[in-house]
C-alpha cells in the first residue's frame, strides 16, 4: 500500500541505510513481497468507505430530522399577514406541554418504586434459577405494542377505575387534583398516566437490574460479613452503587413516556388543561399530533403547527435523554466499576 | 477436659444431652432469632380473612380484597417480627415483602392485558375469513346488520397484515445495512476519534426520538424529496408522499439505532484473538470482518434485528401519519395508501366503520390486536431461540 | 521453503511511545530462534513487527529495516497482507475459529481469502498440514467437528496446522505453550523441533527451560525501567546464552537472579 502514511513512516529511517536502495529492491518486482493484489486493496478501501459512509449517514439523518421539522414548522410561528405569531403558538402549545408533563410525571411516580422493586427482586431476591425467566417476562411488558395498551386502557382499565375516581372525589375532593366531576368513562389523564407507567416500568426495571447485578460482590459480602440483613446490605452497597443507574433509567423511562402516542391517544378523551386528574380534560403533544395530523391538509398552517409541537416534543425528549446519558457517562468515569 | 470413663463424667454429661434435645425450644443463641418457616403462610391466611372482612365493609370487590390482604400481610409481618425479634429484622422483612408485592403488581398488567386481548379477541379471530379478507365492501350497513340482526361479522385484516409485512420488510431492508455498517465502523475502524464518539452519542439520541416525531420527519422529508425530484425531472408530479415507503423510512429512523446498539455490542464481544488469527493468515480486513467477525456474532445480530423488528411492527403513530388508511389490499410501497395492522386496530376503535353500531368494528379491532400480540411474541421467541441455538460453540477454550 | 530475517536498527513505536529500540539481528533460516526476557520488554512487540501484526493497533509504526531474504518488509510498495501470508503466527491462547470445523479451520487461510481450491486439493492440504502439526491421527475421524471441541493442546496444534497450511516461510510463535499443561507442551515442543526442518521458527517464551530445549539461538530482551524502550541485550547461540553469557543482565536473568 503506497499511501503517504507509509512513506512518512519511512522518513525517519536511518540515513546510513537509506530508503532509496530499499525501494529499488521492492521495485525490482522479482520478489513475492511486492506482489500486491489490487482487487484486495480495493475491497479494503471500499468496505472501510461504506462503513464510514453509514456512520455519517446516521448523523445526516439526525440533522435532517431537525432540519425538516424546523423548516416545516415555520408557518406555525410566522404568518403572512400578522408576521410573528409566537404568542399564539405558545398559547396553543403550552397546555399541551403541561399535559404531557403531567401524564409523564404520574407515570414515573407510579412506575419507579415498582420498577426498582422488581429489579431488586430479579437481582437479589428471586431464586437464581428463576431470575432469567422473570426478566424475560418483564421484558414482555415492553414487547406489547402501545396500541394494544391503549385499547386495554380504554376498554378495561378506564371503566374499572371509575368507582375509584368517585371514591377519590368524595373523600379527597378538597385536593385540587381530585376536584371536579369524576369522568364517567374513566378516560382521564390519571388513567393515561397509569397506562404509561406500565409501559415505562420495563425500561426502568431493565436499566436498574443491569446496574444492580454489577454491584461489586466484594462490597456485598463485606456488608453481609458485618452482620447486615439483606435489606441493610442493599441500602449499604447496592443503592449507593446504582443511584446513577436508577436515575438514568428513570430519565429513559421519562423519554419514553413523553413520546408515547397511541396509548394516550386511545385512553385520554382530550380537553382543556385542568388540574383535576380524575375528570376528562388535558391532552398531550403526541396525542394531539396523532389526532390532528391525518386530518390536517398538507402544507396548511394547521400541519405546520402540529409539526412545530412535534419539534418541541423532540427537543424535550432530546434534553431528557442527553441528561440520562450524561449521568451514566459521569458515573462510568468515577465509579471504577466494570 | 473430663475423662469419659469415670462415672462422674457420665453424670455430668446428662444435662448436656438434655440441652441438645431441647435446643429448638429453649432458643440457643444461634437460633433465638429464627421464625418458623410456615409463619408467612399463616400471616397471609389471616390477612386474607381480615382483608375480605374489611373490604366487605365498603362493598366487596376483588381488587379491594387483594389490596387489603397485601397491606395487612405486610403490616402484621412487620409487627410480629418487631415484637418477637428486633427492629432490624422487621425492617428487612418489611422490604422483602414490599419487593415481592412490587413484582406481583408488575405482573398484573401483563396478565390483564394478555387475558383481556385473548378473551375478547378470540371470537373475532374465529370469524370466517378474518385473516383472508380485507375491508372492501364492508360498509356501515353491513356492520349494522351484524349488530342488530346477528349476521356474521364480515371483513378482515388481510390488507393490514400485508401492509405491515411490506412496510416492516422495507424498513428492515433499509435499517439493517446502515445499522450493521455503522456498528462495523464503530467497532472495527473507528479509533476513538471525534467522529466515532459523535456517532455513538447521536445513536443514543436517536433511540430517544418519539415515534410520532419520526413519522412527522419521514412525511416532511418525503414531501420535500418528491418536490425536488419533480422540479428536477418534471416527473412524479402526481405522487403523494403518503405511501408505504414513507412509513418504512419513519420506522427505519426508529430501527437503525436499535440495530446499531445491539450489533455493536455483539461485535465487541467477538474475541480480538480471532481477528488477529485471521490477519496472521494474511486475510484482508474486510474479509476478516465478513468471514470471521460477523459469522461469529451472527446469532446475536440476528436476534437483535428480530427484536428490533418486533419493536417496530407494533408501532402505530409513525405509520398513522405517513401511510394513511385504506380498506383494500395494497402491495405497492411506492403508490397509494397502505394500511398497517396497528393502524387498523386504532382506526377500528376510533373511527368504527359504522359509528352508531361499533361492536363489529371493536370485535375486529380486538381480534387484530390478538394477532398483533401473537406476531410480536413469536418474534420475541424466535429472537431468543436464534440467540440460544445458533450461538457459536466456544466451550473448551 | 524458509527464509532468513535481517533486522537493522529497528525501532517500534506506538504513537509517540518508543516500545523497542535499535534491534539489529539476523534470524537464521531453518532454525529455531527464541526471544526471552521479562514482561513488557518488547520481545512480543518486536516479534509482531516481523509480520507487521503490530500495525493492527492504532498508531503503531516502525523505523529501520527489516529484510526477509533481502526484501524489505516495510517497503512502501509492500502490502502488509502479503507479508503475513509469508510470515505466519501462532498465538498465546489457541484461537480456532469457533464457527468453523476442524477441516475448515485448517483451510481458513484459503477459504477466508476466497481462494478456489478443488476438493482433492483441499483434502491434501488438510492432511499435510495436520500431519505436519502432529495432529492428523487424533482428529482424522472427526474433521467435521467444531475446532473448539478439541483439548487446549490439540487446539494449539490445530492453530499451528492452520498456519503451516498456507505454506509460510517463517512461523512466529507468541508463548505458544503458556496456556497448556506439561503434556500438551511437550507435544508442541516436539512439533517445533520438527518444524525447523522446513521453516524459520521464532518463538517468544517466558519459560527459560523451554528456550533452552527447543531453540538454536536465543535473544535476550530487557528494559531499563517502566516507560523506557525495550532493547535486545544479547543475541547468541542458545548454549552460549545459557552457559556463558557476555552480559551481566543476561546471566542474572537466565540464572533466576533477576532483580
Amino acid at each position: 500500500m503506497a499511501t503517504p502514511d507509509d512513506t512518512s513512516t519511512r522518513t525517519s529511517t536511518d540515513p546510513s541505510t537509506g530508503a532509496a536502495p530499499t525501494r529499488s529492491t521492492g521495485r525490482g518486482g522479482s520478489t513475492a513481497l511486492s506482489r500486491s493484489d489490487s482487487r484486495g486493496v480495493f475491497g479494503d478501501r471500499l468496505f472501510a468507505g461504506l462503513a464510514l459512509a453509514a456512520g455519517i449517514l446516521i448523523l445526516a439523518i439526525l440533522a435532517f430530522v431537525v432540519l425538516f421539522l424546523t423548516l416545516n414548522s415555520g408557518p406555525a410561528v410566522v404568518d403572512d399577514e400578522d408576521g410573528l405569531i409566537i404568542g399564539q403558538f405558545v398559547d396553543y402549545a403550552w397546555p399541551l406541554m403541561i399535559g404531557t408533563l403531567i401524564a409523564s410525571a404520574i407515570a414515573l411516580l407510579l412506575a419507579t418504586p415498582v420498577a426498582v422493586g422488581v429489579a431488586l427482586f430479579i437481582s437479589h431476591y428471586a431464586p437464581p434459577r428463576l431470575s432469567k425467566p422473570i426478566g424475560y417476562v418483564i421484558d414482555l411488558l415492553a414487547a406489547i405494542p402501545s396500541v394494544v395498551y391503549g385499547a386495554w386502557g380504554m376498554s378495561f382499565l378506564a371503566p374499572g377505575l371509575v368507582p375509584g375516581y368517585e371514591w377519590l372525589h368524595e373523600n379527597l375532593g378538597f385536593i385540587p387534583l381530585f376536584a371536579g366531576d369524576p369522568s364517567q368513562t374513566g378516560r382521564t389523564v390519571l388513567t393515561a398516566g397509569i397506562v404509561l407507567s406500565v409501559m415505562v416500568l420495563p425500561i426502568i426495571t431493565s436499566v436498574s437490574r443491569e446496574i444492580f447485578v454489577q454491584t461489586p460482590k466484594l462490597h456485598e459480602e463485606a456488608a453481609l460479613a458485618l452482620g447486615a440483613t439483606r435489606w441493610e446490605m442493599i441500602t449499604m452497597t447496592v443503592f449507593p452503587f446504582a443511584r446513577a443507574g436508577i436515575i438514568s433509567g428513570i430519565m429513559l423511562g421519562l423519554g419514553r413516556a413523553l413520546g408515547e402516542t397511541m396509548a394516550v391517544t386511545l385512553v385520554l378523551s382530550p380537553g382543556l388543561l385542568t388540574a383535576s386528574l380524575i375528570s376528562s380534560g388535558n391532552s398531550t403533544i403526541p396525542a394531539e399530533i396523532a389526532l390532528g395530523y391525518p386530518e390536517a391538509p398538507p402544507g396548511s398552517e394547521r400541519q405546520a403547527q402540529l409539526i412545530a409541537i412535534g419539534l418541541v416534543l423532540f427537543v424535550i425528549t432530546l434534553l431528557v435523554n442527553m441528561v440520562a446519558r450524561w449521568i451514566v457517562s459521569r458515573h462510568k468515569d468515577f465509579s471504577g466499576a466494570n | 477436659m473430663t475423662n469419659t470413663t469415670t462415672p462422674d463424667a457420665a453424670e455430668s454429661r446428662a444435662p448436656e444431652d438434655d440441652s441438645l434435645q431441647t435446643r429448638g425450644r429453649t432458643r440457643s443463641r444461634l437460633t433465638q432469632n429464627a421464625q418458623p418457616r410456615w409463619q408467612w403462610l399463616v400471616v397471609l391466611a389471616v390477612s386474607a380473612v381480615l382483608g375480605s372482612a374489611l373490604s366487605a365493609l365498603i362493598g366487596f370487590n376483588v381488587a379491594g380484597w387483594l389490596i387489603f390482604t397485601a397491606v395487612l400481610h405486610v403490616v402484621i409481618t412487620y409487627v410480629i417480627t418487631l415484637t418477637r425479634v428486633n427492629r432490624r429484622r422487621a425492617t428487612d422483612q418489611l422490604w422483602r415483602n414490599l419487593i415481592f408485592i412490587a413484582f406481583l403488581i408488575a405482573l398484573l398488567p401483563l396478565v390483564s392485558v394478555i387475558w383481556s386481548v385473548v378473551s375478547v379477541g378470540v371470537p373475532g379471530l374465529l370469524a370466517p375469513g378474518f385473516l383472508s379478507s380485507d375491508m372492501q365492501g364492508i360498509t356501515g350497513t353491513v356492520d349494522e346488520a351484524s349488530q342488530t340482526e346477528g349476521t356474521a361479522v364480515l371483513g378482515g385484516i388481510r390488507h393490514a397484515i400485508i401492509g405491515s409485512l411490506v412496510i416492516t420488510v422495507a424498513a428492515t431492508v433499509i435499517s439493517v445495512p446502515i445499522g450493521l455498517l455503522t456498528s462495523i465502523y464503530l467497532v472495527e475502524y473507528a479509533r476513538g476519534g471525534l467522529l466515532s464518539r459523535a456517532i455513538t452519542f447521536f445513536v443514543d439520541v436517536m433511540t430517544g426520538i418519539p415515534s410520532i416525531v419520526a413519522g412527522l420527519f419521514a412525511g416532511a422529508a418525503m414531501a420535500w424529496f418528491l418536490g425536488t425530484l419533480n422540479a428536477v425531472t418534471g416527473l412524479f408530479g402526481s405522487m403523494s408522499s403518503t405511501m408505504g415507503i414513507t412509513a418504512a423510512v419513519a420506522l427505519s429512523v426508529l430501527m437503525i439505532p436499535v440495530v446499531v446498539r445491539t450489533t455493536e455490542e455483539m461485535l465487541r464481544v467477538v474475541p480480538n484473538e480471532l481477528r488477529e488469527a485471521s490477519f496472521a493468515l494474511g486475510v484482508r480486513k474486510w474479509r476478516t470482518i465478513l468471514k470471521v467477525v460477523i459469522p461469529t456474532a451472527v446469532s446475536g445480530i440476528a436476534s437483535g434485528v428480530t427484536l428490533a423488528v418486533a419493536r417496530v411492527i407494533g408501532e402505530t403513530a409513525p405509520i398513522l401519519v405517513t401511510a394513511g388508511y385504506v380498506v383494500n389490499t395494497n402491495w405497492n410501497l411506492f403508490q397509494g395508501w397502505i394500511t398497517a395492522l396497528p393502524v387498523y386496530i386504532y382506526r377500528q376503535f376510533v373511527n368504527p366503520t359504522s359509528p352508531a353500531f361499533s361492536e363489529p368494528s371493536h370485535q375486529r379491532a380486538w381480534a387484530a390486536a390478538l394477532v398483533l400480540i401473537i406476531i410480536v411474541m413469536l418474534l420475541n421467541l424466535i429472537a431468543r431461540i436464534i440467540a440460544k441455538v445458533f450461538a457459536p460453540k466456544t466451550s473448551g477454550r | 521453503m524458509s527464509k532468513r530475517i535481517d533486522a537493522k536498527d529497528l525501532n517500534v513505536y506506538y504513537g509517540d511511545f518508543l516500545a523497542v529500540e535499535g534491534v539489529s539481528m539476523t534470524i537464521d533460516a531453518q532454525a529455531v530462534t527464541a526471544f526471552i526476557g521479562p514482561s513488557g520488554c518488547g520481545k512480543t512487540t518486536f516479534m509482531r513487527s516481523l509480520n507487521r501484526m503490530h500495525e493492527v493497533l492504532p498508531g503503531a509504526r516502525v523505523t529501520g529495516q527489516l529484510m526477509l531474504d533481502g526484501d524489505d518488509i516495510y517497503d512502501p510498495a509492500v502490502d502488509p497482507v502479503t507479508v503475513r501470508t509469508m510470515v505466519g503466527m501462532v498465538f498465546q491462547r489457541a484461537n480456532p475459529f469457533p464457527t468453523m470445523s476442524i477441516r475448515e479451520n485448517v483451510l481458513a487461510g484459503y477459504k477466508l481469502n476466497g481462494a478456489r481450491i478443488s476438493r482433492s486439493e483441499a483434502d491434501d492440504i488438510v492432511e499435510r498440514a495436520l500431519r505436519g502439526a502432529n495432529l492428523w491421527k487424533e482428529v482424522e475421524s472427526r474433521l467435521d467437528k467444531p475446532g473448539s471441541s478439541l483439548s487446549g493442546g490439540q487446539q494449539q496444534r490445530l492453530c499451528i496446522a492452520r498456519t503451516i497450511a498456507v505454506k509460510p516461510d517463517v512461523i512466529l510463535m507468541d508463548e505458544p505453550c503458556s496456556a497448556l499443561d506439561p503434556i500438551s507442551t511437550l507435544a508442541v515442543e516436539d512439533l517445533i523441533a520438527e518444524l525447523k526442518q522446513e521453516y524459520t521458527v521464532v518463538i517468544v517464551t517466558h519459560n527459560m527451560q523451554q528456550a533452552a530445549r527447543v531453540s538454536d539461538k536465543t535473544g535476550f530482551f530487557n528494559i531499563a525501567g517502566t516507560g523506557k524502550p525495550g532493547k535486545l541485550v544479547e543475541y547468541d547461540d542458545t548454549s552460549t546464552i545459557f552457559n556463558n553469557p557476555r552480559e551481566k543482565a543476561t546471566e542474572d536473568y537466565v540464572s533466576g537472579r533477576f532483580g
